[in-house]
């Protein structure tokens, strides 16, 4: 019996020490990974970041200018075009459709979506935006973030919506109001937060992804606001300068990823700070 | 009020000696294949209150739920029969079912406040049918406020979100914003289960005022309460109509062996 | 009785007609509300039906002129205009394998450290900072493991490997040399610590949903910690766990920028890990702006259309592995 339990109590302890260095182990890798990007990153950080466009090859000093105004627009346009497109869908799934087989499907289909490698989303705006126009461009980059931020707004929007009470809905409804207003000012208005938490997902999410900008707004060495062409953008400035021989390059691809890194987790932390305060109402 | 129902010389149930708002008119209600209601006859008269009691499941809220056709937001639900409202058939789908809500209002067990200041919570339902200048809106949110006995409680944080206010001042708020659009029917669904005995017996003397105006039906477990606020009351067991007639009459000599157990307490 | 009550009694019957026209316009508002959102519901199917439409047809030069041989052929040769998966095929399935080997039980681990072990001060910020970490961009993890990772590997796990395995049967293959830092070691560990977060989050939450009077009602009967884990906690949560590894399995499989830098982008089949290969998404990614218009591309697209059917095939299996949990736990 002793012995037994001995036994048992051994097990435990080993395989608790396990738990602890796993998570101390993986902590470590992140850890790692954090402080190599900021000792790397800080280390290149100064106002002509800011200031100045991604130097030509072989040439000295250059900033980031260009990249941060494409990024900026791009996610901006993408994320305009995305947000109301995901708001209605996922609107559609909690209220109209809450009992219908195709709110079911579409759930299903968005998750294929939310978790689809986005390299195939690349491709998908390239043969459907990039081929036909004939040419790279920004609105293609912009569509490509468009496509990667309606699953994301969509169930955020749906989950957050199911979260309001029936009670809220019947009373409204109770009142002669028409579900379009029910919805639109009952139902949002108490789901807000939480939707808004979404949509700064959504964002994060769109200005830390490369492999769609890869192939559809390409890159451009200069400041360029016009969407027919092709436009800079930190994620792919970061991919095309990190391999590259120049040491300016690779010093300012660590900076980019670095300010990617900080926008990111800023709205991470945002979304989560106004999901706490909606929990808190 | 329950001096109407004393004077009342004819105690036969449904003698219609007043006028009828609402004509039920065997009235059967499903869920998916499930009989919930089976078959029910009943009026509910011009500016009283009914009551209906019942232990749990007997349909007493259903019956209610039907009564502005609440059962449509869900699927697998439908109503049978008539129900008559100045001699319109609500459960005529080509009725206009919002319209409809606008004259049946309803008061639920939780209070409801929308997430919203105790201003917009009012001025919200009123600005769906009318469009009011500014002065007249306000006028319109104090009558309701005070019609529901809150005014003096909130006049000086209107404009602060309606969720902030306690259990009984959110559930008198309700039953202002109900009233603000002037309906003509008001469903009360259990109103004061979630409330302290304080805020209760105010929720009461409010449907006690409200009678004069409305013709009001209210859902309760509470037999006090139902012998305090109502006219008539309705007993309802496994979703019939057991027995209905003047409240000091089922209360004090019911006709039927299963009303009698049940305001007495010997089951439900 | 009250002013208002009066008041309410005059208006209502005027009220009526007004209510009439107001509720016309209502009506039609909340119908096209209502058939705005049944559209943008139906946009969401139509996007996936349009990428794989699109797919289909950027492949279909590439997939008619090589037919199934595209599959199985290794050789790829843009100069002869010959092109064959299999290699990018082998390297996605052997990157992906090292990483679920390594983030597995790792994260699961960490995820019992969160729920069961760590101190309750703590289980807040990990939880938050682990959560935080899963929505690292990936490029972020390619250049470090490009920049930091490789090098170090390079000079010291690579060589310790190749050393200790060197006299082993089949494991001097699989470690053969030489240590070039990069290489599906390399990238399965980085695509290895990039999912670590998310497998994490997943388990935290699945595990989450087991109801405490079951793990209560288990130590109370004497279950030490590791007991109520093994014997309650992951039998209650199995499918939603396998669920949350598969989703984490179809990232690692489509994951392109941190695999990109570190994997060499060779179209030769190694079987040694620690030899230069390629993924399917690395070799889209490197590749698709210098390819030739015609075969090439149409090759590439073939690849990701490849990609796509692989992880629907998994993604799928993943949800309706999370939707039985979900349904257990709502009732």
């Amino acid at each position: 019996m002793d012995a037994k339990y001995a036994r048992r109590r051994h097990t435990n302890t080993v395989a608790m020490t396990l738990c602890w260095g796993a998570a101390l182990f993986g902590i470590s890798w992140l850890a790692f990974i954090l402080v190599a990007l900021l000792w790397n990153g800080v280390a290149g950080l100064n106002i002509a970041v800011f200031t100045e466009v991604t130097p030509g090859p072989g040439s000295t000093g250059g900033g980031l200018l260009n990249a941060i105004v494409g990024s900026l627009i791009m996610t901006t346009i993408g994320v305009a075009i995305g947000t109301p497109i995901g708001m209605l869908a996922g609107t559609y799934m909690a209220e109209y459709g809450r009992y219908a087989k195709l709110t079911k499907v579409v759930r299903f289909i968005n998750d294929i979506l939310l978790s689809a490698p986005s390299i195939i989303i690349g491709l998908f705006i390239y043969e459907a935006v990039v081929v036909p126009l004939g040419h790279f461009s920004a609105l293609a980059g912009s569509l490509a973030l468009a496509v990667i931020v309606i699953p994301v707004v969509v169930r955020t929007t749906e989950d957050m919506l199911l979260l309001v009470p029936n009670t809220l809905r019947e009373a409204s409804i109770a009142l002669g109001m028409p579900r379009a207003y029910m919805i639109m000012r009952v139902a949002y208005s108490a789901a807000r937060a939480g939707i808004v938490t979404g949509v700064l997902l959504a964002i994060a999410r769109a200005s830390g992804e490369t492999a769609p900008l890869l192939f559809t707004a390409l890159s451009s060495p200069f400041l360029s606001l016009d969407l027919g062409k092709e436009m800079a953008n930190l994620p792919v400035i970061i991919n095309n300068f990190a391999g590259s021989p120049y040491e300016n390059w690779r010093q300012l691809a660590w900076t980019g990823a670095l300010l990617i890194t900080l926008a990111v987790l800023t709205l991470s932390v945002g979304a989560r700070v106004l999901t706490r305060q909606g929990a808190q109402k | 009020m329950n001096s109407v129902a004393n004077t009342l010389a004819d105690p036969t149930p449904g003698g219609d000696a007043l006028p009828a708002k609402l004509r039920i008119k065997n009235l059967k209600f499903f869920y998916g294949a499930t009989l919930a209601l089976k078959g029910i006859d009943l009026n509910l008269y011009d500016k009283h209150v009914t009551a209906f009691i019942g232990p749990s499941g007997c349909g007493k809220s259903t019956l209610l739920r039907v009564l502005n056709r609440m059962y449509d937001l869900y699927p697998n639900q439908r109503a049978e029969g008539q129900v008559l409202l100045d001699g319109d058939n609500l459960l005529d789908p080509r009725l206009d079912i919002n319209l409809l809500r606008a004259r049946v209002g309803m008061v639920f067990q939780k209070p409801t406040p929308f997430p919203m200041t105790i201003y917009e919570n009012i001025a919200f339902g009123i600005r769906l049918y009318e469009k009011l200048p500014k002065s007249e809106m306000d006028g319109r949110v104090e009558t309701a406020l005070k019609g529901a006995a809150l005014w003096n409680e909130v006049k000086d944080k209107l404009h602060t979100s309606g969720l902030g206010l306690s259990g009984g001042q959110q559930q008198r708020l309700c039953i202002a914003r109900t009233v603000a659009i002037k309906p003509e029917v008001i469903l009360f669904d259990e109103p004061c289960s979630a409330l302290d005995p304080i805020s209760t017996a105010k929720v009461e003397e409010l449907i006690d005022e409200l009678s004069a105006t409305y013709t009001i039906a209210i859902v309760t477990h509470n037999m006090q309460q139902a012998a305090r606020v109502s006219d008539y009351t309705a007993f309802m067991y496994l979703g019939e109509l057991i027995e209905f007639g003047p409240t000091n009459a089922i209360f004090t000599s019911p006709k039927n062996q299963r009303t009698q157990e049940y305001i007495t307490g010997r089951f439900g | 009785m009250t002013d208002m009550t009066v008041e309410a009694d005059v208006s209502s019957s005027e009220a009526a007609p007004d209510r009439a026209s107001a509720l016309r316009f209502l009506k039609m508002s909340d119908r096209a509300f209502h058939w705005m959102t049944f559209l943008a519901a139906v946009f969401v199917l139509a996007l996936l039906g349009a990428i794989i439409v699109s797919l289909i047809v950027g492949a279909s030069p590439a997939l008619s002129t090589f037919g199934f041989g595209f599959v199985v052929n290794e050789r790829w040769s843009p100069s002869r205009e010959i092109f064959g998966a299999l290699a990018p095929i082998y390297g996605t399935i052997v990157t992906s394998i090292i990483a679920m080997l390594i983030a597995v039980p790792v994260g699961l681990g960490i995820a019992i450290f969160l729920t069961e072990l760590c101190p309750m001060a703590l289980r807040r910020p990990f939880g938050v900072a682990i959560e935080l970490l899963a929505g690292v961009p990936s490029i972020i993890y390619g250049i470090w493991g490009f920049f930091v990772l490789a090098p170090l590997l390079k000079e010291t796990l690579q060589p310790a490997l190749i050393d200790i395995f060197e006299h082993v049967p089949l494991l001097n293959a699989l470690f053969a040399g030489p240590a070039y830092g990069i290489g599906m070691l390399t990238a399965g560990l980085i695509l290895a610590i990039m999912i670590l977060p998310f497998i994490t989050a997943v388990s935290r939450d699945v595990f989450q949903t087991v109801p405490p009077v079951l793990k209560e009602a288990a130590f109370g009967v004497g279950c030490t910690t590791w007991e109520v884990v093994g014997n309650i906690v992951i039998p209650f949560t199995r499918v939603g766990l396998v669920g949350g590894v598969m989703l984490a399995l179809g990232r690692a499989l489509g994951e392109t920028m941190a695999v990109t830098f570190v994997i060499g982008n060779s179209h030769n089949i190694s079987a040694s890990i620690l030899a230069p290969a390629t993924t399917i998404s690395a070799s889209i990614a490197n590749e698709f702006q210098e390819a030739s218009a015609g075969l090439y591309t149409s090759s590439l697209v073939a690849l990701g259309l490849l990609l796509f059917v692989i992880t629907f095939l998994v993604l799928s299996a993943a949800r309706l592995m999370l939707m039985r949990i979900e349904r257990k736990t709502g009732g």
